[in-house]
């Protein structure tokens, strides 16, 4: 068997979550339990936890797939009109058709239209624009891309510590080499220039650092980085030759004052062509988070910017080999960047919905925050952007004993007894990365704001019963 | 036009108003429409407003209803389980179990993904030891369609072609396989052996009796078996019938039957469905040591969820409308018709291709595709080195350029030295079909005479 897959780790849906399936299999069956459900805290899925989907995507997601109902008089005329619009760039007008590999042409289109609105006016090209399966597919296929080399040649990938950990899974699976920066917990997990600059350094000596992963907002951090913090970024890069990638899935999910959702193509653009034509980027995008919480359709994208011609023809084969990405997924996306617009009869439904959904996130984020910071022994920054908290757990000598006699993580030993004696399922702080002798766990934000209350005074509860318990 | 102009340059005035698209297997495209319960199906998940609809049949959305309580929050939005919707695994598996007389399936045992070539990337994954010094070897059949070796190429493993015996309809030959086997051992470590049955493009159906050969030649060598059996569906030849390698593993005796590691993929893009854009694909894990099947569901983990959209797509096709169905009537016929038009296609193919020299055909039995061989004159050949192409190669960019017709040449799929084929795609309506047939014998016709 192929050694890599050994390291492959993805605690998103680790051993924890698989817990949590039995646990809910055993309720169902009747088994007495101190809690009545299990509550997913553990993944960034917004549906799943009650938020309603957009209705005009979802008309236009079924006028789609059944256009017998175009002739159907419920339906609005904007919605009929992007569907009419997205069949006829299909084969045979039929969702069910292979489009092409790079994605259907009109979305691309959309795309780019999409982006050079949101960033001002910089042009954005279509032919730049991959649609793909979520951006996870995506980001894969650029670090798939970017790896060569052996040994000490063999390609760094520079991520945050800590991280979403899709990025250490493909690293393993990859044969790449991991290369962590740590975020700055006590400046509200920000980003220092010195410490990219530290772990470049350390980096050269046993292999080629050729790529900075930067996710804005962060997860599992919720931080989201200012102007300043991006150009330093951009010209850190620039000076090292690294390739950025820019996975920016929650650029909708901004919620503390001052803080703003840059682009980091604009702010490459805004630089000057000194960085804008050489700097190499993707930037990565999702119809997963922000307010439309579509993860299952696996929709997304990725711009490339000033990538060289004929690795972009690398890049191009590497995505045909499996033929083309989810086509529902392709036209959700496509409704994403091309939502109602005022004057349309689908517009104000449309704005009172996505301005709830945001509305309540934000709303969410702060009580998150709040709460947690009335624990003693829990730390929480602001949770400023993204979907999930990620807070500080001061955790007794015994416990961390215990659960180093076990052989698990503290962390993983702190959240398992939670979901034992509480249902709550969270992910620990081990799956993402930490500072060496700290500990977090990482909660979604996304429960009703009514059940999200009595999640985090549970927890609260369990906390300081772990934490008498045993000191 | 002579042929020994250069093509004609983009723009000028063709003899034909539009293009046919022959040359990828997708029904939808070739103008098949989808199937009416499906659509309905989806269109409902979709939007779960539908539901107050009277327009819609009530099995319709009984379906919907009961695949909705399926997701997180009713919504075809969330994510699922990473390997699929536990309910529609256990359809699928129930699927399986039908289609095998019995033979027992289970839902653990089975993957979903986003299309069955994800699946097939995540498997090669598990197999193909690419830090070695000796690389993993894969036997793949000659000819096999360009994303296999592709995907080989991607996974660093080697490649072992094995060439199938087109005058026999393209058999698989034992001693084929040996010779292969037994020379690259001298350069790699062989695992697995890989067929696509019914064949892409050849289109053969293997004979119970190959498949047994080959399940004993892969447990006699070690190699994992990849069946790659997502045209199963598609079998219209008089008397064909199809053969899953579980149902034949099963029936081997238990020395071989629990020993041969088996994946087998199917999909929704085929068959009756067409439902390629869905990306709905499974794998069925036979025999494999769970320590392994730990790593898979890691790995298959990484990947997050398959497509929701596919996943019904897949439990549509595992479970159809049955007789006593509001919708089974429509369905039925929809079904029948797509089957009657593959059957007209491919006798009108095997009619127009008797009349034409120079184009011959196996026996056409299965599979989405035709791959006829072209028996070209010896100046077409030379033409063909003089521009430095294959000649099946030119001969499709021409008929493409003339006609509006495309096709892909052999060359793209491999075929023996000095041989060359086309392949073309059965799944059309039939006046496309037709509309083909004409553009590609005044075609054919006009490229024998000239370079008589």
């Amino acid at each position: 068997m192929n050694a890599n897959v050994k390291k492959v780790d993805y605690a998103v849906r680790g051993p924890i979550v698989q817990r949590a399936v039995q646990i809910e299999k055993e309720l169902k069956e009747g088994v007495k339990k101190p809690f009545e459900e299990v509550i997913k805290a553990n993944i960034g899925d917004a549906h799943a936890m009650g938020q309603r989907p957009i209705t005009f995507f979802r008309q236009v997601m079924a006028l789609c797939t059944y256009p017998e109902l175009l002739d159907d008089n419920k339906f609005p005329e904007d919605a009929k009109n992007r569907a009419r619009r997205i069949l006829q760039s299909c084969g045979g007008n039929s969702i069910g058709a292979y489009t092409t590999s790079q994605g259907i042409d009109c979305v691309r289109h959309d795309v780019a239209n999409y982006i050079q609105r949101r960033d001002g006016g910089i042009p954005s090209d279509p032919d730049n624009i991959y649609l793909t399966t979520g951006a996870s597919d995506g980001i894969v296929t650029i670090l798939k891309l970017l790896t060569a080399g052996e040994g000490r040649t063999r390609t760094g990938v520079m991520i945050s510590i800590p991280q979403y950990p899709l990025y250490s899974a493909s690293i393993a699976e990859l044969g790449a080499v991991q290369v962590s920066y740590y975020l700055n917990e006590e400046k509200c997990w920000s980003l220092d220039i010195s410490e990219l600059q530290r772990a470049l350094q350390a980096a050269r000596e046993h292999c080629n650092p050729r790529v900075l992963c930067i996710i804005n907002p962060g997860n599992p951090t919720g931080q989201v980085q200012s102007r300043q913090c991006i150009e330093d970024v951009i010209r850190f890069a620039a000076k090292e030759n690294l390739f950025l990638m820019a996975d920016e899935v929650y650029q909708d999910n901004v919620y503390a004052e001052g803080c703003k959702f840059h682009s980091f193509k604009k702010v490459l653009f805004e630089m000057g062509p000194e960085y804008s034509s050489k700097v190499e980027l993707a930037s990565f995008h999702s119809t997963s988070k922000c307010y439309m919480g579509e993860c299952g359709f696996r929709g997304g994208y990725m711009e490339v910017i000033n990538m060289d011609a004929d690795v972009k023809a690398q890049l191009t084969k590497l995505v045909s080999v499996r033929l083309c990405p989810p086509a529902p997924g392709q036209a959700l996306m496509d409704l994403v960047v091309n939502s109602p617009q005022p004057g349309e009869p689908s517009y104000q439904t449309f704005m009172k919905e996505r301005t709830a959904v945001l509305s309540a996130l934000a709303e969410k984020a702060k009580l998150t925050e709040e709460i947690l910071n009335t624990v003693p022994g829990i730390s929480c920054n602001p949770v400023q952007g993204a979907m999930y908290s990620f807070p500080r757990i001061t955790l007794p000598e015994r416990a961390i004993n215990e659960a180093k006699a076990k052989g698990q993580a503290p962390d993983m030993f702190y959240c398992m007894k939670l979901l034992e004696e509480t249902g709550i399922c969270l992910v620990p702080g081990s799956g993402f990365g930490q500072r060496e002798g700290t500990y977090h766990f990482r909660m979604t934000i996304l429960p009703p704001t009514d059940k999200l209350k009595i999640m985090l005074n549970k927890l609260k509860e369990f906390h300081q019963k772990f934490t008498q318990q045993y000191s | 036009m002579s042929f020994l102009k250069e093509i004609r340059p983009l723009g000028e005035r063709r003899n034909y108003s539009e293009l046919l698209d022959l040359s990828s297997g997708d029904p939808h495209r070739g103008g098949i429409k989808p199937i009416t319960f499906v659509r309905q199906v989806l269109a409902a998940c979709f939007c779960p407003a539908l539901l107050e609809d009277d327009s819609l049949p009530l099995d319709v959305k009984q379906r919907a209803k009961s695949l909705l309580r399926e997701c997180d929050g009713g919504s075809v939005g969330s994510y699922t389980e990473s390997s699929g919707i536990a309910k529609i695994k256990h359809c699928v598996s129930q699927f399986i179990t039908r289609r095998d007389g019995g033979v027992p399936s289970s839902p653990d045992n089975i993957f979903i993904m986003s299309g069955s070539k994800t699946a097939l990337m995540i498997i090669l994954k598990l197999l193909i030891r690419s830090e070695d010094s000796c690389r993993t070897g894969v036997l793949i059949p000659v000819p096999t369609y360009a994303s296999i070796t592709m995907i080989l190429e991607e996974e660093g493993a080697a490649i072992i072609p094995y060439h199938l015996c087109e005058e026999q309809g393209w058999t698989l030959q034992l001693e084929e396989l040996h010779r292969v086997l037994q020379a690259a051992r001298k350069t790699c470590n062989p695992v697995a052996f890989y067929i696509c049955n019914p064949g892409n493009p050849t289109g053969h159906l293997q004979s119970r009796e190959s498949i047994e050969e080959v399940i004993r030649f892969a447990a006699e060598e070690r190699l994992f078996l990849l069946a790659d059996e997502v045209y199963q569906s598609c079998v219209y030849g008089d008397n064909a019938e199809f053969y899953s390698y579980k149902k034949v593993l099963s029936e081997m005796g238990s020395n071989i039957s629990s020993t041969v590691e088996l994946a087998s993929f199917n999909s929704a893009s085929k068959g009756f469905m067409g439902e390629c854009g869905f990306r709905g694909g499974y794998v069925e894990l036979v025999n494999l040591d769970p320590a392994v099947m730990k790593y898979a569901r890691t790995l298959f983990s990484t990947r997050s969820c398959p497509p929701v959209a596919g996943q019904i797509a897949l439990d549509l096709m595992a479970d159809p409308p049955k007789p006593g169905d509001p919708s089974f009537p429509t369905f039925s016929e929809e079904v029948q018709s797509i089957k009657n038009t593959i059957r007209k296609n491919t006798g009108r193919i095997q009619e127009v291709f008797a009349e034409l020299p120079g184009i011959s055909c196996q026996p056409l039995k299965a599979g989405f595709f035709v791959f006829p061989s072209l028996h070209f004159p010896p100046k077409a050949i030379k033409w063909a080195e003089k521009r430095q192409m294959e000649p099946d190669m030119l001969y499709c960019l021409h008929l493409l350029e003339e006609t509006g017709l495309h096709v892909k040449p052999g060359c793209e799929y491999g075929q023996r030295k000095d041989s060359h084929h086309i392949r073309l795609f059965v799944g059309t309506q039939e006046n496309i079909m037709e509309d083909a047939l004409q553009r590609l014998k005044t075609f054919h016709t006009r490229f024998m005479k000239e370079f008589s």
